[in-house]
């Protein structure tokens, strides 16, 4: 037969254990909410942030000519692209390569290529292959391990897996764009 | 010391604990394992809280090095750059300039504590020794690191106390090759600015290390208690967990709404303005003022008009600590039975605080207008004065004059007696 | 009992004879010697929030009175959000500002309209610029002009001096002639608030100065309390994030005490009454 006693002590020690585990738990939150600001001020600062997008008028670039602009600390290599590199890239689109993709999935508007000019291999920065009469393939070429890239940045031969990565980028105007 | 062991009943703990018995280490040193005696009130929570402070400071300090340059024409940006763009940056840096303070606050409290209730006196001495190293590993650090944002009184302060070390002229240009040494350079400049850098960055784990020994040496005897008696008999001692456990995460919340109010809502409240103006060596400030905890020793530094006697005095006042164990001859530890050595304790309380004050003002500022006027300088002497007399005579005297109280026979004892007249 | 009574009788008379004597010196150790007049401002207290349209206002003044002389340094165009513009409206404002942009063919210098990421271009190419066209004083930079100039203190808050007040207090009392006796030497003005009371700076602002975009009278007081908010702000942008977090933290960690007293009453019931000895 349980007396008042009994059942006020069970209460009782129901009632404290409630309270530490509760006390537990506030503690734990208070603990990992103080740790948040310490993790997030790894992310970038914002002025870093302010950089992480840049806009360029490639209106100046005449035909046949790339220009390389830096965008979050990278390469960024900008062709304005003759009619013959378009139609050179276009009729590769069926080739053989590792890593398919058609000329027009590869620039938004064909006149303009924009890509990131960081070999896919191991990251060394391609050499602009475009005018030389060598190198079968018009494009680009990395000297570290002989990767080359065609006229559409597309990787034909050599070590490197991907195509030249895509940066996101968006048409501000006819000619000019916002990176990132 | 008798410590009840750990044993662990999971059979995978077990077999790391026969290798590297951590766990055991935790009970036997802040666990159910260690005892303390039963009647510890809230002033013995502060060195705790000093413990939890040394970590703020460590953690804010490191995430501030990641954005913060050690340049002189770099230094005075980095920290606004951590202010306004990094994430949180204004949070970090407000708690540790915040916390530099706090950390003071709390350890002059466990000091203070320390004082009052004998617990520097034998068996404790070599723990009292350590606390004061800590005492003044945190004062260098303090003082080098309120250098780095490289702002006006970064500068100048540093300029005013390093020249001190000028004032050790023994042999004709001796000070000034000290301070050549010090300075790296002509006078305070980049070379300066990035040795201390490095030295703050370090100091701070060699306070750590103190604090381990700090923490050894204590747990030998344990702790001191308010009666001030050897806790003996089995009953004067209850298990540090859960019961010290509990009271310090009590007190070290209540502490953190505290640090809270000042880091959210007058963060800048314990600094000085000019430190919101780049380092000018072509303009001193008005007011050359240091950080509040240096404030007392500042004075005694000016109240002496011989520049390396003042440096002497300045040093002396820290260093007569050391000798506290023998100038205090009583066989009785805690103040509450000695009530004229309680009388004179709060007296040099409210004469450091005194000194303290007196350090904000200019020497020659008009204190107490009466006849021509008393001087910042004036009283800082008298200040000074009682603050020396109460370790050389006051204390030496009263502590083997004094009619002591009755002590009780045991803690144990004590808390039959309260039972009894409740 | 009685000796907790002692020392707390001892204490208290220390600590209201350092207060009087902080009360005696504190007005007489000011530099001007004239009080600065205290202004309600809507960011001060714990719940305080800048004013956008004071904010916008203090932009304007600045940009078209301070700028010429006064360089604001580390605030970028990109931190003008905080002032209630949409970021559209913050590319505008800094396209109208040129910054170099290295050499064209010829060798000549190019420039190109701002961007966001800018900051605010000095006035001047170097210190030594600014004071030859400034009888040899130096205008200060703004970024931070409103935390050095405060004085705050802990055990006198009725003392204390914000660094809104102060900039209102240069702005709005100077005198057009030194008072009896007082002399001012040539290119320095007579001004209530600055320490000393003699100050390089022309009185910058007058009536009607500025005309706001939104409407409000450009009296000289309303420009001064805009562009004090405005350097505030610049010296503090984290100010409302930072009493938004204090909120919070103090209520989370009060409610935290709370229960930890509880638990803390808890543990020690037994002990305390001396029952285990028992």
């Amino acid at each position: 037969m349980t007396t008042n006693d009994q059942i006020d002590h069970e209460g009782e020690v129901t009632r404290r254990n409630f309270l530490y585990i509760a006390s537990g738990v506030v503690g734990t939150a208070g603990v990992v909410s103080a740790a948040w600001p310490l993790v997030d001020q790894l992310n970038p600062s914002a002025d870093v942030l302010a950089l992480s997008s840049v806009e360029v008028d490639m209106s100046t670039i005449p035909k046949g000519q790339t220009v390389t602009i830096l965008w979050r600390g990278k390469p960024i290599f900008i062709r304005h692209r003759t009619a013959k590199e378009i139609a050179r890239g276009i009729s590769e689109d069926n080739d053989p390569m590792r890593d398919p993709a058609k000329d027009k999935d590869r620039a938004q508007k064909e006149e303009w290529l924009v890509m990131i000019g960081i070999c896919t291999h191991l990251g060394c920065v391609p050499l602009d292959n475009t005018g030389f009469q060598t190198g079968e393939y018009g494009g680009w070429y990395c000297p570290c391990h002989g990767s080359q890239y065609d006229i559409a940045g597309r990787i034909r031969k050599g070590p490197a897996p991907r195509n030249l990565d895509l940066p996101p980028y968006t048409y501000l105007s006819d000619t000019t764009i916002k990176i990132g | 010391m008798a410590s009840d062991k750990y044993v662990p009943t999971n059979k995978a703990v077990k077999w790391f604990e026969d290798r590297l018995p951590i766990l055991g280490l935790i009970h036997s040193s802040v666990g159910a394992g260690y005892k303390a005696p039963r009647n510890l009130n809230y002033w013995w929570n502060f060195g705790s809280l000093a413990g939890f402070m040394l970590v703020v400071q460590i953690i804010t300090g490191i995430v501030l090095v990641m954005h913060y340059t050690p340049n002189v024409d770099m230094a005075f940006r980095s920290v606004e750059h951590i202010m306004r763009d990094v994430n949180y940056g204004w949070l970090i840096r407000y708690a540790h300039a915040n916390g530099a303070g706090f950390f003071f606050i709390v350890v002059y409290i466990h000091i203070l504590r320390g004082m009052y209730f004998g617990s520097y006196k034998s068996p404790r001495e070599v723990l009292w020794f350590l606390g004061l190293i800590i005492y003044l590993l945190m004062m260098a650090t303090g003082f080098m690191g309120y250098v780095l944002p490289w702002g006006q009184m970064s500068f100048w302060g540093a300029t005013v106390i390093t020249n001190l070390f000028g004032a050790f002229d023994f042999y004709n240009g001796m000070g000034a090759s000290i301070l050549h040494l010090i300075w790296g350079g002509f006078s305070i400049d980049n070379p300066t600015l990035q040795r201390f850098f490095s030295l703050h960055y370090l100091l701070p784990f060699i306070i750590v290390g103190v604090v381990i020994l700090h923490i050894w040496a204590l747990h030998l005897p344990g702790s001191n208690n308010p009666l001030g008696i050897d806790a003996k008999g089995p009953g004067d001692k209850i298990p540090f967990h859960p019961y010290y456990t509990a009271k310090d995460a009590f007190g070290l919340s209540f502490f953190i709404v505290i640090f809270a109010a000042f880091i959210f809502y007058m963060p800048n409240i314990l600094g000085e303005p000019d430190n919101y103006i780049k380092a000018n060596r072509l303009v001193t400030p008005n007011h050359i003022v240091p950080e509040w905890y240096y404030l007392p020793f500042y004075t005694i530094l000016k109240s002496i008009p011989d520049k390396l006697l003042g440096v002497i005095a300045m040093f002396a006042s820290i260093l007569i600590y050391f000798v506290l164990p023998w100038l205090d001859g009583s066989k009785i530890r805690s103040a509450r039975f000695r009530p004229a050595t309680a009388f004179f304790f709060w007296l040099f309380l409210a004469d450091a605080i005194f000194l303290g004050y007196l350090g904000t003002k200019l020497p020659s500022a008009t204190i107490i207008h009466i006849g021509g006027g008393v001087t910042a300088l004036t009283l800082g002497r008298i200040g000074t004065f009682f603050y020396f007399a109460y370790f050389l005579i006051i204390t030496p005297l009263v502590s083997r004059m004094e009619t002591t109280r009755p002590v009780p026979t045991s803690i144990v004892q004590s808390v039959l007696d309260a039972k009894k007249e409740a | 009992m009685l000796k907790n009574i002692k020392k707390i009788m001892v204490m208290t008379m220390a600590v209201s004879a350092i207060i009087t004597a902080g009360i005696f010196t504190a007005n007489a150790s000011e530099g001007s010697g004239y009080e600065i007049k205290k202004h309600d401002w809507p960011h001060a207290g714990p719940f305080g929030k800048f004013d956008r349209a004071a904010l916008q206002r203090g932009l304007q003044v600045y940009k078209e009175v301070c700028s010429s002389c006064h360089s604001l340094k580390m605030v970028a165009f990109r931190d003008l959000t905080d002032l209630g513009y949409s970021k559209a409206e913050v590319k505008a404002f800094a396209a109208e500002y040129e910054f170099p942009d290295g050499v064209d063919e010829n060798g000549d210098e190019k420039t190109r309209p701002g961007k966001p990421f800018d900051y605010f271009p000095s006035p001047f190419a170097s210190e030594q610029e600014a004071r030859d066209s400034n009888n040899g004083a130096l205008p200060p930079d703004f970024s931070l002009l409103g935390k050095s100039r405060e004085h705050l203190s802990l055990f006198m808050p009725w003392t204390s001096i914000y660094g809104e007040d102060y900039i209102v207090g240069i702005l709005t009392t100077y005198h057009e002639e030194a008072p009896e006796g007082f002399v001012v030497p040539d290119g320095l003005y007579f001004n209530e608030t600055f320490p000393g009371n003699k100050i390089a700076m022309p009185p910058p602002l007058s009536d009607d100065l500025v005309e706001y975009a939104d409407g409000t009278k450009a009296t000289t007081e309303q420009m001064a309390e805009d562009v004090a908010t405005f350097m505030y702000w610049a010296a503090e942008p984290k100010l409302e994030a930072r009493k938004e977090m204090g909120f919070k933290v103090i209520i989370f960690m009060t409610i935290l005490t709370i229960m930890l007293y509880f638990v803390n009453k808890s543990v020690w019931k037994k002990v305390k009454k001396g029952e285990d000895l028992v």
